[in-house]
């Protein structure tokens, strides 16, 4: 029994040792890279001039190792060393590396020095990965989602349907029980009682006079108020959405990368106006963001937006496949949305920098606009209202230490509103 | 009896048999009219389902559909940049600084750039010297944008490629160069080193080649007289915040005088401090500004003016000048000696008679009284013009000697007075070229024009004084094909590079010395180290480095903030002393070698223009108006519209004439309504040429026996119809002599002048214009002289400043900003250069003589000239207050009759007006739908959008400050001046509304520029420093008279200036507690 015993543990030992060994082996092809790591590695230091599968500022890395031994026999220490310091790789006469380094335009690799050697196989194990199909993946996603509203929308109308039958069958049966009811009258000779003819209720209205001219004041006052209201919002263009020479998502821009309004509209920080974008701003990324891969809906598919990022190139004359510009611009010819009449002066460094006013107190949620659209009347109404409630932001700035204080104890208040600091004066806005 | 002529319409109708003519008289219309073709086919007609009713239906409901299309706001478009320039930011303004110099003006500036557009000039404080835009200069910017400038080369009427334009000049050059025959190079005065070295490389290239400068108004007298005591041609720089004692012969250095920019440094001395204040005695025949300002003024014609320096010389120097001169001016004179001796080294006499034994005597005076205000060490460079040259230039090319004529920046065929000459000799030529900016009267005469670009739109560098260099940059690009003279001469020389390369290597090599190029361009100045390299410069040279950084932080935070006026307030007396160890030396040595002969040359220089002055009766004085000068720019409206600071008239010159000349002649002025006035017509005869029909205006103050004609009128080509105004001068300036004898008879017809002010004396109102003695300001107390007026309450005199007898209740403005103006009269000089800031600033409409004429001008700013009816304007308050009763020798009902008019030499006083922006203003009272209300800080608003054009705030206004649109004045063919096409309406400053038909405008206290300021400081999160707060004329202002700022801020300047004896409201006794102060006038005279 005790070599039974005996067996069996030597047999768990070897069972465990396997085990072990297993792990080890797992351990191992770790040394070989991290394809998650490397992701993030790749992202955080290579994604700025290279793509997996696209040649940019650098060539495309999709299995840039295999290929190299492949083509040019060259070994990781080799991709290890031109990484950390690709400028001494050149200086030492490498071919290889003269010559990709002449291709691209004699701008040699930023080195990484710091990167470890286990860092760059992790990179190299992301970019050894197979090319994944998303866009199948998102078609399934979408269809499912199709299925499943489809079904739902069935359910529902099946109910519907039951019920609106259900009543058209008690409507008929009542009907059927008057008829018969009335037949057994008529068969019995009971009387039915004439119900007495009275004036219809459109003629009492009618004679009644003093109901009428309550009417008459009511209907030309509600008018009056019709008229003023729809006077009132010429020249308010709310809700002014019109069609852009570019469709510019703000919601895939603002919304889903989160970038900041102001990195794009700079000159709201310290100008009267928020600047449209020149077009190298849109290009300090979109250099390297040639495709959208994000959500897509049947109006606005992927290849509808790659679309409006080749309008960019366009005008902006980027030649991607060449990964430079070509001179040949054409200046954006964009619609105006938000038109403040030429006698209002309105600066956003005042509101966006000095009051610190988020940008969408004014302009809405534009992180979620698919297309931009005025939010907000810009009446003056609309912009007094907001004097009158909004406080001065005056902490950590010495203009306003001394006019706060007086002006505060002039007033008896705690934290003066923009209109008390004079912001309801006419030359304020208007000279 | 009636007449029995035939009248006839063809000659077919002389005979009498003829069938045509029967026919025709049976037949209206010759050929039978078709009615038949619509009416006749009766199936058509009601076939066709359009009726009547249909008609109008469709033609109402088009209506309406047009009318609610109409609400519909227009689609606007936003093109944004596709690289952005780092340095633009939208919205943000950009200054640079340049340097204009067009052979006449020469200033360095501050351009102010929105949007890569250049719309407005500003002084630029680190210029130190020349840093002062004048009026000109203010308007300059606006020439950038004229609809008629050159906008390609040019062969004959041809546009050509530049390619082309080179190629065929080239070769003819080359061919001409091979012939040696004479190339010559006929510009404006450069002063520019750069330009210098290029024309002596072209020299180089091909042979026999001579430079001729030419000044349109020329200063050669000056400058040989300068060039043969100091052996270099310049004209001797003056530095009047050194004197004073000033006594002027005819100069008006508050003008044109040798290049202008004397106003501030004159200023500076002009207010009184601590009871003392300069002394200015001119001695002229027309009033000029500098007459205007002088404590005493006589008139005198040109030929006494040469008797009287040449007895000051006899007085000051020695030696004896024969020659009688009037007892007054005599007496005048001896007393002006005196004073000069006793001011000794703060004295300083100049001279603007064009004649070279003037200038000398002028050169020995002030150095005999060591005056410290006469500095010949630094010759002003910006005239260098030969009239000699130039007279050797016509005749030659009479002569058929001038095989290729290159010219640039001149316009001889309207500045030259033998035009016609010129005009036979460019015809011999075999190569004309005319760079300019305009096909003008010359360029049209030329075989090729090359088109120029505008200053702003060019590179180039100035020495604007010895050792004094300024640099001029682009701050626009080219707005059409031009390049400029001297890429082109580069292209000629075949060098390689850009004018700006030159420029650089002229500069990194021979000026800058080590300095850094980028620092000079930066600044737009550059003052060689020689002249500051003594012990006591080390010092001046610390101070201005901290202003300097001072001023860089300010650009930082806010813009560029221009350091206050110009030299406000700077007392140091010694700060310009790093120049005096150097000059001393300098004239020590001058003196000690050739003084003897000097003297001698002194003495019979003074006998020669003794002798010389001899009129034969009526004497022509010409001169440069404030407005125009030499007329380069006359097809700028602002300019036009500019009303001379003297005679307040607008789009014209005119012959001035005394009053008494005027009668002998036969020559009138009749008013004819407010801004309207008329003047006789004269023919004025020169030496055998005649102009005529120039119109008369009687000029209070002219000396009799003299008129007076200003240049820069009566353009011909190269400017629209509306600008094509006034008489040339040029004509008559026969020699290049600004004085000439001369013949006036009256013409037939009158001529309708546009004069913004008609009502030229002050009637003895002395609360309008509050002047006084500076004997009576040291030693009287401010009640006399500056009384506060008294209302009576409970019949005791009350003052109008306590608040019993206000009807209004006062609001504590004791909070925040509150803004003041202070206009220091005695600083204010008249210049007219905010007037114009102004223009630019605020988008001021132009709108054209006629209207001025019916008194619709949109000046917001104006400066008021008042005229003394008696010899002072303490005589006129006298006078009034001793009236009694209405009739009898003292009676009000003549007096004030005869206090309307202008003494025969007036005493003058200025005063600029604007809005007072009242505290308790009678025009927010009136508006009926509040679109005039008054602001806490002080300003008083005006929202345009919300006036309903009553006008009845203009009515309640007691200033008539404010000005209505009588018209749409943008986009107007009826007003086709800048604001009428795309290119003039670039000037538009975009942070201020351009104002429409129908709605009341005025003076904001330039509310743009006190908001960006606050705007600046709150995003900074500081506090706003006295200086920062300007309004565009008292940025403008160069003599320190118009102080900005904010009175709460007790440290202020303003603040203190309010607290001043010397400060007045106009019309106190209104109580409308203006936010506009006026210090009160002073003048230095013992004589009141």
């Amino acid at each position: 029994m005790k070599q039974v015993i005996h067996r069996k543990l030597s047999k768990n030992i070897l069972r465990s040792s396997l085990i072990i060994l297993l792990a080890f082996t797992t351990a191992l092809s770790a040394q070989e890279g991290d394809p998650a790591k490397g992701k993030s590695l790749f992202n955080a230091n290579c994604a700025a001039c290279h793509q997996l599968d696209k040649k940019m500022t650098g060539p495309a890395l999709r299995k840039v190792e295999q290929r190299l031994s492949d083509e040019q026999g060259l070994d990781r220490e080799w991709i290890h060393a031109w990484v950390r310091n690709s400028s001494g790789v050149i200086k030492s006469g490498d071919s290889y590396a003269n010559k990709i380094y002449n291709e691209y335009g004699g701008a040699a690799m930023t080195a990484f020095p710091q990167l470890s050697d286990d860092d760059i196989n992790n990179i190299l194990a992301y970019t050894a990965e197979e090319k994944a199909a998303p866009a199948q993946n998102a078609a399934v996603a979408v269809s499912a989602a199709s299925d499943g509203g489809s079904t739902n929308g069935v359910t529902n109308e099946i109910i519907l349907g039951a019920l609106a039958v259900l009543f058209i069958l008690l409507a008929l049966g009542l009907y059927l029980v008057n008829k018969t009811l009335r037949r057994f009258a008529v068969a019995q000779d009971i009387e039915l009682p004439e119900t007495a003819k009275r004036t219809p209720l459109w003629k009492a209205f009618v004679q009644n006079q003093f109901l009428m001219i309550v009417v008459a004041i009511f209907f030309l006052l509600s008018s009056a108020y019709f008229v003023y209201g729809y006077l009132s919002q010429v020249g308010v263009d709310q809700g002014y959405q019109p069609v852009q020479p570019i469709h510019f998502s703000h919601k895939i821009h603002a919304g889903d990368n989160g970038i900041d309004c102001k990195y794009c509209h700079s000159s709201a920080r310290v100008s009267k106006t928020s600047g449209i974008p020149s077009l190298n701003v849109c290009m300090n990324c979109h250099k390297s963001i040639y495709e959208y891969n994000g959500e897509t809906s049947p109006e606005y598919s992927k290849e509808f937006y790659d679309g409006e990022i080749q309008k960019l190139y366009a005008a902006a004359g980027w030649s991607d496949a060449d990964q430079k510009y070509t001179g040949e611009s054409k200046p954006v010819k964009w619609v105006r949305i938000h038109n403040l009449p030429d006698f209002a002066y309105f600066n956003h460094s005042q509101h966006v920098t000095v009051a610190g006013v988020e940008c969408q107190t004014c302009h809405g949620p534009v992180e979620e606009m698919e297309i931009m659209y005025q939010h907000a009347p810009l009446t003056m109404g609309w912009c007094i209202n907001c004097h009158r409630e909004t406080n001065v932001a005056v902490k950590d700035n010495a203009y306003y230490e001394k006019i706060h204080e007086e002006l505060s104890k002039k007033y008896g208040v705690d934290e003066l509103t923009a209109a008390q600091m004079g912001g309801l004066e006419c030359g304020k806005c208007h000279y | 009896m009636s007449s029995n002529k035939k009248y006839w319409k063809s000659v077919e109708e002389l005979n009498e048999n003829s069938s045509i003519v029967e026919t025709l008289k049976q037949n209206e219309f010759v050929e039978e009219i078709p009615t038949d073709e619509f009416l006749g086919d009766k199936e058509t007609l009601e076939a066709t389902s359009t009726t009547r009713r249909d008609f109008l239906k469709y033609i109402g409901f088009s209506t309406a559909a047009a009318s609610l299309a109409a609400c519909e706001g227009p689609v606007k478009k936003s093109i944004p940049y596709v690289v952005q320039p780092t340095e633009i930011i939208p919205g943000v303004a950009n200054y640079y600084a340049t340097t204009i110099a067009d052979g006449f003006d020469f200033a360095s500036v501050l351009v102010k750039t929105r949007e890569g557009r250049p719309i407005k000039i500003e002084n630029n404080a680190l210029a130190g010297s020349n840093g002062n835009a004048n009026a000109r200069v203010n308007a300059s910017v606006l020439g950038l944008y004229d609809s008629l400038r050159v906008q390609t080369p040019k062969q004959g009427d041809k546009a050509i490629s530049w390619g082309t334009f080179d190629a065929e000049i080239t070769k003819k050059l080359k061919d001409i160069a091979k012939a040696n025959k004479k190339i010559v190079l006929l510009t404006q005065t450069y002063a520019s080193p750069s330009t210098d070295a290029l024309i002596s490389k072209f020299k180089e290239k091909y042979g026999n080649v001579s430079h001729v400068v030419y000044d349109a108004i020329s200063e050669s007298a000056a400058l040989d007289a300068y060039q043969a005591k100091y052996g270099e041609r310049g004209l001797a720089d003056y530095d009047f915040s050194k004197a004073m004692t000033i006594v002027s012969v005819g100069a008006d250095f508050l003008g044109d005088w040798q290049g202008g920019g004397f106003d501030s440094g004159y200023a500076k001395n002009r207010v009184p401090d601590h009871g003392k204040m300069s002394r200015h005695i001119q001695i002229e025949a027309n009033m000029s500004l500098s007459g205007a300002n002088a404590d005493k003024r006589i008139p005198a014609t040109p030929t006494e003016q040469k008797l009287a320096l040449a007895k000051l010389y006899s007085l000051i120097v020695g030696g004896s000048v024969s020659g009688d001169l009037p007892e007054h001016i005599d007496a005048a004179v001896k007393n002006a000696a005196a004073e000069l001796k006793a001011a000794a080294g703060k004295a300083v006499v100049v001279t603007g008679l064009q004649d070279v034994n003037a200038q000398t005597l002028v050169l020995e005076i002030n150095q005999v009284l060591g005056s410290k205000a006469f500095k010949p060490s630094t010759p002003i460079k910006t005239r260098q013009g030969s009239n000699a040259e130039v007279a050797e230039l016509v005749a030659d090319m009479k002569a058929g000697k001038v095989a290729a004529i290159i010219m640039s920046g001149v316009n001889p065929i309207y500045t030259l007075p033998n035009a016609s000459d010129f005009a036979e000799g460019l015809n011999k030529t075999e190569l004309s070229v005319a760079f300019s900016l305009k096909e003008d009267e010359t360029s049209s005469l030329v075989n090729f024009i090359g088109a120029a670009p505008h200053y702003l739109e060019s590179w180039g560098d100035v020495e604007l004084k010895k050792g004094h260099y300024a640099l001029m940059q682009p701050t626009i690009r080219p707005l059409f094909d031009t390049r400029q003279f001297q890429d082109t001469l580069l292209k000629w020389t075949e060098t390689e590079g850009s004018y700006h390369d030159f420029i650089k290597s002229t500069w990194n090599t021979s000026i800058l010395g080590g300095s850094s190029f980028n620092q000079a361009l930066h600044d737009g100045v550059f003052i060689t180290s020689v002249y500051a390299a003594n012990g006591e410069s080390s010092k001046t040279v610390t101070t201005t480095e901290s202003t300097l950084k001072d001023k860089k932080d300010r650009t930082w935070v806010g813009g560029v903030i221009h350091g206050a006026a110009v030299g406000l307030g700077i007392k140091d007396e010694d700060k310009d002393e790093y120049l005096s160890t150097t000059k001393t030396s300098t004239v020590s040595t001058g003196s000690a070698t050739i003084n003897g002969v000097n003297i001698v040359s002194g003495v019979a220089a003074a006998k020669a223009l003794a002798s010389s002055a001899k009129s034969n009766g009526l004497e022509l004085v010409l001169y440069s108006k404030t407005g125009m000068g030499d007329g380069q720019q006359a097809n700028n409206p602002w300019l036009q519209e500019f009303p001379d600071p003297i005679s307040r008239v607008s789009w014209d010159n005119y012959l001035t004439v005394s009053k008494s000349d005027a009668e002998k002649l036969g020559l009138e002025n009749v008013h004819v309504a407010t801004g309207a006035l008329d003047g006789s017509y004269a023919d004025v005869t020169v030496n055998g040429t005649t102009v005529k029909n120039v119109p008369v205006l009687i000029q209070p103050g002219q000396a009799k026996g003299s008129v007076g004609i200003s240049f820069g009128y009566g353009r011909k080509l190269g400017l629209k119809d509306e600008m094509k105004t006034g008489v040339n001068a040029y004509e008559l300036y026969a020699n290049f002599e600004t004085v000439q004898d001369v013949t006036v008879k009256a013409a037939s017809g009158m001529h309708e002048f546009a004069c913004v002010q008609l009502h030229n004396t002050l009637m003895g109102r002395g609360d309008i214009l509050k002047e006084t003695t500076l004997e009576i300001f040291n030693t009287k107390d401010k009640s006399h002289w500056n009384p506060i007026p008294v209302v009576s309450l409970n019949h005791e005199e009350t003052p109008v400043t306590s608040p019993e007898v206000d009807l209004w209740d006062e609001f504590d403005r004791s909070i925040g900003h509150h803004f003041n103006l202070s206009i220091d009269l005695n600083a204010c000089t008249g210049c007219g250069a905010c007037v114009i800031a102004c223009h630019a600033e605020n988008n001021v409409p132009v709108v054209g003589k006629e209207e001025v004429r019916r008194s619709r001008d949109m000046h917001w700013l104006r400066i008021d000239r008042y005229y003394s009816s008696d010899d002072t304007f303490e005589g006129d308050n006298e006078k009034k207050d001793g009236f009694s009763g209405l009739f009898g020798d003292n009676g009000s009902l003549g007096g004030f009759g005869e206090m309307e008019h202008p003494a025969d030499n007036p005493q003058v006083s200025f005063q600029p007006v604007m809005c007072q922006h009242c505290n308790h203003a009678p025009c927010e009272t009136v508006c009926p739908v509040a679109a005039t209300s008054h602001g806490r800080q002080g300003q008083n608003h005006m929202a345009y959008n919300r006036c309903v054009g009553t006008r009845y705030c203009a009515n309640n206004c007691p200033y008539k400050v404010r000005r209505f649109n009588w018209f749409l004045y943008n986009g107007n063919d009826e007003f086709d001046y800048h604001m009428n096409d795309d290119l003039g309406r670039m000037v538009l400053n975009p942070d201020v509304v351009v104002r429409s038909r129908g709605v009341m405008e005025k003076c904001s206290m330039c509310i743009q520029m006190t908001q960006k300021t606050i705007l600046d400081a709150k995003r900074d999160g500081r506090v706003i420093k006295d200086g920062e707060f300007q309004t565009a004329c008292s940025a403008a202002c160069s003599s320190g008279a118009m102080i900005f700022g904010d009175i709460n801020d007790k440290e202020s300047k303003v603040a203190k200036l309010k607290e001043d004896n010397r400060m007045y409201h106009l019309l106190e006794h209104v109580g409308t507690k203006p936010n506009v102060q006026y210090q009160t006038k002073v003048r230095n005279t013992k004589e009141a």
